[in-house]
């Protein structure tokens, strides 16, 4: 039997292709409301995903990369992602939840303890994916006026993602004593100061929130570069990146891997999942007509960072065993519209990929880290 | 009809009122105290959970101050994951004006009273120190005199960023493929001495429009940044006249900026002990006084007057006769109470006269200055105080500060809110759905 394939799903509004929201099962509507939230992610729990992801900015939605686009047409407003998760997580069980945060603006004390406490709230089953922001309208936003170079946005991402991980072990799993007979409630020995200086962030610690039930809650990466691989190489337990083909994946998980090596974590389990824009349906020509006349109302062929796949769950279930070959550990699709290439994902290509013996057929974790395989790392400050 | 009484919970803190040595005492981390916490205000008809927040932990004498709870959560993400398993309570939390910037807090604020169907509400703060600036890249020190100006004007620039949206911007139309009614919705541009902004702000308006605003604090700046900007004011009182007293110093202050008394809640914390009888409570009451105060916690709270290390002490005997260190404080960080002491020579003066005229050691002192419940009594007692201040515009209710976590609210919900539910002084059922529902505040105005 192949090694077992690892599966997310990115949620964005009503679905990655800009037309989606006009679909007759969409919930346009429904955005901002938790409901929305709680129906997708339960879906995805259904078809015993790892995780899923929620898309995050610090702008309005746009297709302008600089600055607004005043398009009407299009789904614009979200919410703030660590809260979905958040709100999400008492009402699922099992399944990963791994908000995007924006790091070239935020505080990395804040978002340690946000990301422990969504660990705590769904007890082990938090993540958080990091994005860097080059956009002059995000930094105006905040009153900045320098926008950083690629290098030094990944650069100072690797710094936040440090801060953020020794905050997380700032705490020894068993500093909380309640000693009654010294009065103590904490050992303060077990509370490390993490006194990180980096080129734009210095950061005291200890965090104000107990070491998280993950102990390392996922860190993951969108990575189509050399200095992004180089982030999820030294940084992340998880990268998402964007193969054309499967030639293309063996390349970027080499990059990746060189990138790991490079930063002497080649011993570490770092996964690599290769994105896809999924229009799926029971044919391939109802499939294609979807995706036709979702592009007619969009008023443009729809492209995308990642590969667009357009066609059957078993037609993509034959593809990703092929790319997995490539060394691509699992995959983060990208549902075209929701919940309708959701459904086809847990309904259709799950099915698919269990007689294939290539997706679990249960829950054999209870924490994310559980089902990427990953052990609870020892805490870096503990001495034995 | 009699003037109802208003109930919030503040979640258990981590200062020397919360007792985590009872055997009673649970998690005050693990999200299922959380859970139980805000289920049983929730079943009190509550009005709003509060949380309160500390960016850097407590230190004394340099080193962590591990006598009281340690370690709290993320306050949003805490608040928004209790939405998922409450219906009408609010849920209102600290979220410092330092370290933070407009656009995200807006943004927060927004997602969670989308996520909570309008229950969210913010108690504004301004950070005093460069000791908790030290976990953040924004760092800094501000000035006393500036905490207000920040605090009033990083309030009003979230406010412009929420109302950046009115409402009726989204139109999803999937026949006519408009998704948005107003091509330029959460349009922005605030600029003045301390944010630079502009661009289009990200969250829809939200089900409350604002978060409910809380202010807290007895200044004269307090009250007048309550009675311009807030929705509710906490505070604490000694006795019922100076409750009264103040009640009245900052309804008066709001007809100045076009408001009516009814427009702020005055809502003092309180902390109280239930017995079924009243004599049981007294018993039960100075047990959990000294719970509270154990003779390590005597000494680091009199270290806070007198400035020193005290370690050497004797907490059962006398109080020390050296005098405390005038200056720069520099035994405790992290508290606000530190900045409380003005005259620390005249407090040590005061306190070592009482000690002697009374018989009491440094820890039976500390117990009797630091530790005091507001409520002690039957259910039968506390529901007639808690009446009786309120008729008599002491306040317009309580936020209740349990020792416990997360049981400690359970016997006044159980118990208390029955009588006052009998006396008519009391909700029996919610009957709104949102935070300005349960508070009575009416529905803000479309804003621009």
């Amino acid at each position: 039997m192949s090694t077992p394939l690892h599966l997310a799903v990115a949620l964005d509004g009503a679905g990655w292709h800009p037309a989606a929201w006009r679909e007759p099962d969409a919930r346009p509507a429904d955005l901002l409301t938790p409901g929305y939230w709680v129906d997708l992610v339960q879906e995805a729990e259904r078809g015993l995903l790892d995780l899923v992801t929620l898309e995050d900015a610090l702008s309005l939605q746009s297709t302008d990369r600089d600055g607004p686009d005043d398009r009407t047409d299009q789904v614009r407003g979200r919410l703030d992602a660590v809260q979905v998760a958040a709100r999400v997580a008492p009402l699922t069980a099992n399944i990963g939840l791994v908000p995007t945060a924006v790091v070239t603006h935020t505080e990395p004390f804040h978002l340690s303890k946000a990301i422990a406490t969504l660990d705590y709230v769904s007890t082990g089953r938090a993540g958080v994916r990091v994005k860097v922001s080059g956009s002059p309208a995000e930094a105006a936003h905040v009153g900045r006026r320098e926008v950083l170079s690629l290098e030094d946005l990944f650069a100072e991402a690797a710094d936040w993602v440090e801060v953020l991980r020794r905050l997380w072990d700032s705490w020894e799993d068993d500093a909380e004593i309640r000693d009654v007979a010294t009065g103590r409630f904490v050992d303060r020995e077990k509370l490390h100061y993490i006194d990180f200086e980096g080129r734009s962030l210095s950061v005291k610690g200890p965090s104000i929130t107990p070491r998280p039930p993950q102990g390392q809650p996922i860190v993951a990466a969108l990575a189509h570069q050399q200095a992004p691989f180089e982030l999820v190489g030294s940084s992340a337990d998880l990268g998402f990146v964007t193969p054309t083909d499967a030639a293309d994946a063996t390349r970027i998980v080499g990059a990746v891997r060189d990138a790991q090596a490079a930063a002497a974590r080649a011993e570490e389990t770092v996964h690599v999942f290769g994105d896809l824009v999924v229009f799926l349906d029971d044919d391939e020509a109802t499939a294609r007509a979807r995706k036709d006349r979702l592009d007619e109302r969009a008023g443009a062929e729809y492209t995308s960072d990642a590969t667009v796949v357009v066609g059957t769950p078993a037609g993509l279930a034959d593809q990703l065993a092929e790319w997995a070959q490539a060394g691509l550990t699992g995959f983060r699709l990208r549902p075209a519209t929701l919940p309708h290439d959701l459904r086809q994902v847990t309904t259709g290509l799950v099915p698919e990929l269990q007689r294939r013996g290539l997706f679990r057929t249960a829950y054999e974790a209870t924490t994310l880290r559980g089902h990427l395989g990953l052990p609870r790392p020892a805490n870096r400050y503990t001495t034995v | 009809m009699t003037k109802q009484v208003h109930l919030a919970a503040h979640f258990p803190g981590v200062n020397n009122t919360t007792v985590w040595s009872d055997p009673a005492a649970g998690s005050h981390i693990e999200f299922s105290s959380f859970v139980r916490f805000a289920q049983a205000a929730e079943r009190g008809k509550f009005d709003f959970l509060f949380l309160a927040e500390g960016l850097r932990l407590r230190e004394q004498n340099g080193a962590i101050y591990d006598l009281d709870v340690v370690g709290r959560p993320d306050t949003f993400t805490v608040l928004a994951a209790l939405a998922a398993v409450t219906e009408h309570l609010g849920l209102a939390g600290t979220i410092n004006s330092t370290f933070n910037e407009p656009y995200e807090v807006a943004r927060q604020f927004a997602s969670l009273d989308h996520l909570s169907g309008g229950r969210a509400a913010w108690n504004v703060v301004t950070s005093w120190d460069a000791f908790t600036g030290e976990n953040f890249r924004r760092g800094g020190f501000l000035a006393q005199d500036q905490r207000y100006d920040r605090a009033r004007t990083f309030l009003s620039t979230v406010q412009e960023l929420l109302d950046s949206w009115r409402g009726d911007e989204i139109a999803a139309d999937k026949d006519t493929g408009t998704f948005l009614a107003d091509p330029a919705a959460g349009t922005f541009a605030h600029s003045d001495a301390h944010f630079d902004i502009a661009g289009r702000f990200d969250v829809p308006r939200s089900p409350q429009g604002r978060p409910v605003v809380f202010q807290a604090g007895d200044s004269e700046e307090g009250r007048e940044f309550a009675a311009s900007a807030a929705d509710a004011i906490f505070s604490r009182h000694g006795t019922k006249e100076a409750g009264q007293a103040f009640y009245a110093d900052v309804k008066g202050r709001l007809a100045e900026y076009g408001r009516t008394p009814a427009d702020l809640l005055i809502l003092p914390a309180a902390t109280f002990v239930v017995g079924e009888t009243d004599a049981e409570a007294v018993e039960l009451a100075a047990e959990v006084r000294r719970q509270q105060v154990s003779g390590q916690t005597a000494l680091r709270k009199l270290e806070e007057v007198w400035n020193r290390d005290l370690s050497g002490y004797d907490p059962d005997g006398p109080l020390p006769e050296v005098d405390p260190l005038v200056g720069e404080h520099t035994v405790a960080k992290g508290r606000a109470s530190v900045r409380m002491n003005r005259d620390p020579i005249a407090v040590a003066k005061d306190w070592r006269e009482r000690a002697e005229a009374e018989g009491l050691s440094i820890r039976e002192l500390m117990i009797e200055i630091s530790s005091h419940q507001d409520f002690i009594g039957s259910p039968t007692t506390i529901a007639e105080q808690m009446i009786d201040l309120v008729q008599a515009g002491a306040s317009d209710g309580f936020i209740l500060v349990p020792h416990i976590t997360p049981g400690g609210l359970d016997p006044l919900v159980d118990a208390v809110v029955p009588v006052l539910q009998e006396r008519g002084a009391y909700r029996t059922e919610y009957t709104g759905t949102t935070l300005r529902d349960n508070l009575g505040l009416p529905p803000l105005a479309g804003a621009r």
